[in-house]
């Protein structure tokens, strides 16, 4: 369910991205093909939330082409621009959420600047996104500040859903979750793939989520990826920050897991 | 993509609503639309939703036909959704759980509660500017005793952005309201032919009065303000909290510095900010009056004496304090949001500005009662 087609949504070619006279990714190129979960890894500081944060348009490049549904976000329009940032959903970091905002009030603001719909049908629609999260209806009245680290990451992920996107970029969407919450989230994650065809961008360094949800798995390091594919790609893989990355005590342990919980 | 489509059919005792279409948010108000005009059915007790014709389905679709087969279900029965393509299995299995709960009501707070909530704040208010200046005191009371814990960096840092780096502006202000009153003096002055009452005018008013509280009021404005903002942001963060677990007192090591630097720096401000308006009032009294400067200066000899500077001059370090304690209780007020950062920095000016003119006039008061 939910097989990687051959079409490609986002598309990166030789990117260049710096700041002052450090180049942070250098040549890179990656693909994500709708209905992947790609998971990108890397060191810390080896530029993956550059990468993630170029894509969407954060970061301006020195060089090469960012492509996501065939269009180049630099040389068009804002009105093409608008449509095109409509069809996606950005999970920040920490979280993001509008701090003057209820968080339910949060999930509806996109539909509210998108969509024309009736308030009720709004708020039904944002209660099921949260509850979709594991966000109690309580918490909806709730603002940002008065939430916990956990569900700040699950009101900001209702948030990114509230329009349906066709992809997720997800910037480390289980740190500073505990290993059960985490796991819902993987799990989550992939309800979402596969009833809504969703196609997911993660950031993250969580071998667990690694192991579970990515279908591919890239590498990033020297300012490019070093390499890409299943996870018994990665395995096999001979760049020694791969190496050190999934052989190391960690990984180990996660490789023990019993192999039909494995997806790559 | 085609337009969501709700048909009602009915064979026997089993009456099928199918919807077919594409069931997405570009197409939710008009499916909205077809789901409310369909009436609960009580006749009949085998009511199905067929889902098998739909082509495109998202969380706003499939809440809408749960919706619908909810508010269509006989009492005490449900609707069954029939029909469900394995892709969108996941997806009604997901919206079946949502919104059974109603969430608990936050209680709106009453008029009588709302009043009695703005004699707490400011209460509140009272108690908090209480708890710092006390803070304040019990700092500077173990500064006192060991001066080698005085943050005498930061002290010095906070000086040169409070005083050193607000001299242009200072002079500017003060050299204009001085040549103000001077202008607006010979004006009204000229005619009863008492122009030369004018460096009277002008000189007890600016060392007086208007000398220390429009740098009061300019610093209030300039650095209370970002003296709230600053320990405000730091609140946000953490980092005050941070400080106070390592065994160290935020108060002496943020709040006592940015005070110090007020307390000595006011004052300072306030000498150079008179000063330029003297130098504004004599200039203008020169090139619109005719006053030669040195009969400006040999008349100002005469109108005022020591006293009126020490008076001004006294002034400006109670109101440092009171600024730079306001500015710091409302920075350590600011909750979680960047909103009420916002409101606690507009607060913090206010309420200084407010206090600083209040000081004034209480100071009014004794220095008359003194003779002074």
């Amino acid at each position: 369910m939910g097989a990687a087609s051959d079409e490609i949504v986002v598309k990166v070619r030789d990117l260049v991205v710096g700041f002052g006279d450090r180049t942070v990714l250098d040549g890179l190129s990656l693909d994500l093909r709708r209905g992947e979960v790609l998971g990108l890894v890397g060191g810390s500081g080896s530029g993956k939330s550059v990468l993630l944060r170029t894509i969407i348009g954060l970061i301006s490049r020195r060089a090469g082409k960012v492509e996501v549904f065939g269009v180049d976000l630099a040389g068009v329009d804002d009105a093409e621009r608008h449509a095109t940032e409509r069809r996606w959903g950005v999970l920040y970091q920490q979280g993001a959420l509008f701090s003057s905002l209820s968080v339910a009030e949060n999930v509806k603001f996109p539909m509210r600047e998108y969509l024309d719909l009736p308030e009720t049908l709004m708020t039904e629609v944002a209660m099921a996104k949260l509850e979709m999260v594991g966000l109690a209806p309580d918490d909806a009245e709730k603002l940002p500040s008065e939430l916990s680290g956990g569900m700040v990451k699950r009101a900001a992920l209702a948030r990114a859903l509230a329009l349906d996107p066709e992809i997720v970029f997800l910037d480390e969407p289980t740190s500073g979750l505990d290993p059960i919450t985490a796991g819902d989230f993987d799990s989550l994650i992939e309800t979402l793939k596969s009833t809504l065809g969703l196609t997911v961008f993660m950031v993250t360094h969580d071998l667990d989520s690694l192991y579970t949800v990515c279908t591919r798995i890239a590498a990033l390091a020297d300012g490019r990826i070093v390499a890409e594919g299943p996870i018994s790609a990665m395995l096999a893989a001979e760049h020694p920050w791969v190496k050190a990355y999934f052989h190391g005590k960690r990984a180990e342990l996660g490789a023990g897991l019993p192999e039909e919980t494995r997806i790559g | 993509m085609s337009a969501p489509l709700l048909s009602r059919s009915m064979s026997g005792q089993r009456v099928e609503l199918s919807a077919v279409g594409s069931w997405t948010a570009a197409h939710a108000e008009e499916a909205d639309r077809l789901v409310a005009a369909q009436a609960p059915e009580t006749g009949f007790r085998s009511l199905v939703v067929n889902v098998a014709g739909v082509t495109a389905l998202d969380t706003f679709g499939a809440w809408l036909i749960e919706r619908l087969a909810r508010s269509t279900a006989a009492p005490g029965g449900e609707t069954e959704i029939v029909g469900v393509p394995e892709r969108f299995r996941g997806l009604f299995a997901k919206v079946h759980e949502a919104n059974r709960e109603v969430p608990h009501a936050r209680p709106r707070p009453g008029i009588v509660d709302r009043i009695a909530n703005i004699f707490g704040r400011f209460e509140d208010d009272a108690l908090s500017f209480l708890a710092v200046l006390g803070a304040l005191g019990a700092a500077l009371g173990r500064v006192a005793v060991r001066p080698r814990t005085f943050r005498l960096t930061s002290a010095v840092h906070h000086l040169d952005r409070v005083a050193w780096q607000a001299v242009p502006i200072i002079l500017l202000i003060t050299f204009l309201i001085g040549g103000i009153i001077a202008q607006q003096g010979i004006f009204h002055f000229r005619r009863f032919g008492a122009d030369d009452y004018v460096v009277d005018l002008v000189g007890i008013l600016i060392l007086r009065e208007i000398g220390v509280l429009i740098v009061a009021i300019m610093v209030a404005g300039r650095s209370g303000s970002s003296y709230t903002a600053e320990i405000g942001a730091m609140k946000m963060r953490e980092e005050i909290d941070a400080l106070r677990t390592m065994g160290l007192d935020p108060v002496e090591i943020l709040i006592l510095p940015r005070i110090v630097a007020l307390v000595i720096g006011l004052p300072v401000l306030t000498f150079l900010g008179s000063m330029a308006a003297l130098y504004g009032g004599e200039l203008v009294a020169w090139l619109y009056g005719g006053m030669s400067p040195a009969v400006f200066l040999a008349r100002l000899k005469q109108a005022i004496s020591i006293m009126h500077f020490e008076v001004g001059m006294w002034k400006a370090p109670f109101m440092a304090l009171v600024i730079g304690v306001v500015s710091c209780a409302e920075g350590l007020r600011v909750g979680g949001s960047a909103e009420s950062l916002g409101l606690k920095t507009t607060t913090s000016v206010v309420k200084s500005i407010f206090l600083v003119i209040v000081l004034d006039g209480v100071f009014a008061v004794f220095f008359a009662s003194i003779g002074m």
